[in-house]
């Protein structure tokens, strides 16, 4: 049966084909789908992992016990899993491990464009590439199978493009789920130092004996067409490469490391002018050159952004570029109208602070007119910025805090509060807790008290958290009460130490209600107040101000800012 | 689109109007019918009211999932200023459906830009006063059903097959609503 299936949801049917037994992931645009649809088998164990590094150690672990698994996240989420993604390469697998990471190129939801298959060369771990749903089912099934057979952890490179695009699939049945024999391995599994200079040379001769027999597999296949110019691409680029140059011969890539040598040695001797189309990085160019092949590549193509027909068209044959966009005013993504960190930032910017950010929907707490964010790196960020901010300027404390969304303070914040509290630095950190997991769309975490599968669990309570590793002053405030987390927040800020204030409110998208929406009254003198609060649903139009009542969600914030009383409309 | 020739409709509007469940419709509409059919969509960021845009290309075989500026034979708008952000993207001849709702971006609601004006006499297509006609419908939500009624029409699609499509994205709940909303939009044009 064939079925029209996300990229990410034929990862999951593809594992779920080849009998895997666990699933564990921490949510991250464009991968979280994979793990939500495994989450619907009900012969898997799938789970949320607080961050990604204790995701792929729980897949290292059932591996090692004999399981399949596959560990699921994010480009950058890679950056948090190396540390056992490094020395997992060195002990191999006994049940099949294979680490699904989808990159973004154009950044769509990031705050990087880096190449995951850099990191898989420096961790010598293969790489396979799908162009599209079929092969993301098909490549994940295969990827266990290599897993197994060469004894290493195996990276499925997705782009979002692949994983957020559909396509048709053909399904297939589950292969019996094998939990393997196991038996304690000290020299395989134990990496000290001893262990891990044998394994170091394991690992180089199974790279190479992967590299050798890359030629004769079949994902790497040549598709012969004119021999004036031949393309060597893989992934989503392929299928761009098909619709744009039908005529020219291709070499597609269904591994991307080690590379089949042989294979492309003989294809670009085989045709007059030879190109590596890849986005990002010149991975597969650096390779193929220094193997002493003469290619092109980024002499042709941008480093940055995602590729399409039309770019490559332009880029090979000189196509006319397209007409140029109407000049319109742009539309940046913005808080959501009734989002409860709108109350927060309405704040801040009020009490013009210093605002070091973190990663999440509070992101856009950068976008005018609250505009408030001074810094934003990576998850957990926040926190350790602040310290730096307090440790460089004694003045700092007074006029600045860290913000974290509850999720984000869970993955990789709580390190950075025992920091602060170790070393005496004097931060405000405001815990933006709506429950949920909310940028990637809801995922439960270990503070909503329910497992990926909606089960009640321990609900990790999160000023307890911070009591625990010695915060003293935790205050809790409802975000919708301008008032109450304007007092808050100062008096945090007034305090020689660490302070935490949790502004407790759930996503405003999680209610799935519709609402009638709010009204503006002839009382209003246009004084634009409520504009300040930057909600989408709040309009300065022809007619003065007006509330869009298909965007209205009747928050109240509005109501709490506007002196003359023009807004109606009750709070539920 | 009586013969397997290739269509390629753009989808754009604002997140959170429902770009996705239109994309949805059409996908699965387009299976029903033994087309070749590939979908792309942003999630994540973009989706807090963002300009999105979805593409949905179907026939007898599709590479790319994503169309080229001047590739579309027809471009779905849910808002008048996004249908006229990705005008370029519009095939030699193509139609640009569109609903007339204005959303402000918000660098006009903070007065750094104005929300063009005369936006219809640049848009080579049919406008819908959507919003109107989900109010009527029961709520402004089913904007998205109405535009769906609209492109049905448009695309001279099975009114029964495409219907049944949209009836098996939604939920139970909100069945009879979106019906109406559908039928209203599938008279308005």
């Amino acid at each position: 049966m064939k079925k029209l299936l996300l990229g990410d949801f034929a990862v999951a049917r593809g594992a779920w084909e080849a009998g895997v037994q666990v699933a564990s992931a921490y949510p991250g645009t464009p991968s979280t789908e994979i793990t939500e649809e495994l989450a619907r088998y009900d012969d898997v164990y799938s789970e949320w992992s607080p961050n990604e590094k204790v995701a792929l150690e729980v897949g290292i672990g059932a591996s090692i016990r004999g399981a399949r698994a596959i560990v699921s996240m994010k480009h950058v989420g890679l950056n948090v899993a190396c540390d056992p993604l490094f020395t997992a390469s060195y002990t191999g697998v006994n049940g099949g491990l294979v680490i699904a990471v989808a990159d973004d190129p154009s950044v769509f939801s990031s705050q990087n464009e880096q190449d995951t298959r850099l990191t898989a060369v420096s961790a010598q771990v293969p790489v396979l590439e799908p162009s599209d749903s079929a092969e993301a089912r098909d490549f994940t099934k295969y990827a266990f199978d290599l897993s197994e057979r060469y004894d290493t952890p195996v990276i499925l490179r997705l782009t979002t493009r692949v994983a957020h695009s559909q396509s048709l699939v053909e399904l297939g049945e589950r292969q019996p789920a094998v939990l393997k024999t196991y038996e304690r391995d000290i020299k395989k599994y134990v990496m000290m130092p001893a262990n891990a200079r044998v394994k170091h040379t394991v690992v180089e001769e199974r790279m190479a004996r992967l590299a050798a027999d890359a030629d004769g597999m079949e994902i790497n296949r040549i598709e012969e067409g004119s021999r004036d110019l031949g393309i060597i691409c893989s992934g989503g680029v392929y299928q761009y490469v098909k619709e744009a140059l039908p005529e020219a011969s291709v070499l597609k890539l269904g591994m991307v490391w080690p590379l089949p040598m042989g294979l492309i040695r003989k294809f670009a001797a085989g045709v007059k002018r030879c190109i590596v189309a890849e986005e990002l990085a010149p991975h597969i160019e650096t390779q193929v050159r220094a193997a002493g092949i003469a290619v092109e590549g980024k002499s042709v193509f941008p480093r940055c952004g995602e590729f399409t027909a039309r770019l490559i068209r332009e880029c090979v044959l000189g196509a006319a570029p397209a007409q140029a966009p109407a000049d319109v005013p742009a539309r940046p993504p913005v808080l959501c109208a009734g989002c409860p960190h709108r109350g927060i930032f309405y704040v801040l910017t009020k009490l013009k602070l210093n605002v070091l950010g973190d990663i999440g929907c509070y992101t856009l707490g950068a976008v005018p007119p609250l505009g408030s964010m001074d810094a934003v790196v990576c998850m957990g960020a926040s926190i350790g910025m602040a310290i730096g901010f307090d440790k460089a300027d004694p003045e700092a404390h007074k006029h600045s805090v860290a913000v974290i969304g509850d999720s984000t303070f869970i993955h990789s914040g709580i390190t950075g509060l025992v920091d602060a509290v170790y070393n005496k630095a004097r931060v405000t950190v405001i815990i933006l807790d709506n429950r949920t997991t909310g940028m990637t769309g809801h995922q439960n975490h270990p503070a909503t008290g329910k497992t990926i599968k909606n089960e009640p669990t321990y609900e990790l309570d999160l000023a307890e958290m911070c009591r625990a590793a010695g915060v003293r002053s935790v205050r809790t405030v409802d975000p919708y009460d301008l008032a109450a987390a304007e007092a808050a927040v100062k008096a945090a800020l007034a305090e020689e130490e660490v302070s935490v204030v949790i502004a407790k409110r759930p996503c405003v998208l999680l209610a799935k209600k519709l609402y009638t929406g709010f009204r503006v009254n002839d009382k209003c003198k246009k004084c634009k107040a409520c504009l300040k609060l930057g909600c989408p649903a709040i309009v300065n139009g022809k007619n003065g101000i007006e509330i869009d009542v298909s965007l209205c969600t009747e928050c109240g914030l509005c109501k709490g800012v506007c002196k003359f009383g023009a807004i109606e409309g009750e709070v539920k | 689109m009586a013969a397997k020739e290739n269509l390629d409709i753009l989808i754009v509007g604002v997140g959170g109007q429902g770009t996705l469940l239109a994309s949805r419709v059409l996908g699965r509409y387009a299976l029903e019918r033994g087309y070749d059919v590939k979908l792309s969509e942003v999630h994540g960021m973009a989706q807090r009211g963002g300009s999105v845009m979805t593409y949905v290309r179907m026939g007898s075989r599709v590479a790319s999932p994503v169309i080229d500026e001047g590739g579309a034979d027809l471009i779905l708008a849910f808002e008048k200023l996004e249908a006229l952000r990705y005008r370029h993207y519009l095939k030699e001849g193509g139609h640009i459906l569109y609903s007339t709702q204005e959303i402000m971006p918000m660098p006009v609601v903070t007065g750094a830009a104005a929300y063009p004006q005369g936006i219809e006499k640049e848009l080579p297509g049919t406008g819908v006063d959507a919003l109107a006609l989900a109010l009527e419908a029961g709520n402004a939500k089913a904007a998205n059903s109405v535009m769906l009624g609209a492109l049905c029409k448009k695309l001279g699609a099975d009114r029964a097959a495409f219907e049944a499509a949209l009836l098996a994205c939604i939920p139970q709940k909100t069945v009879e609503m979106n019906k109406k909303a559908f039928d209203l939009g599938y008279a308005a044009v």
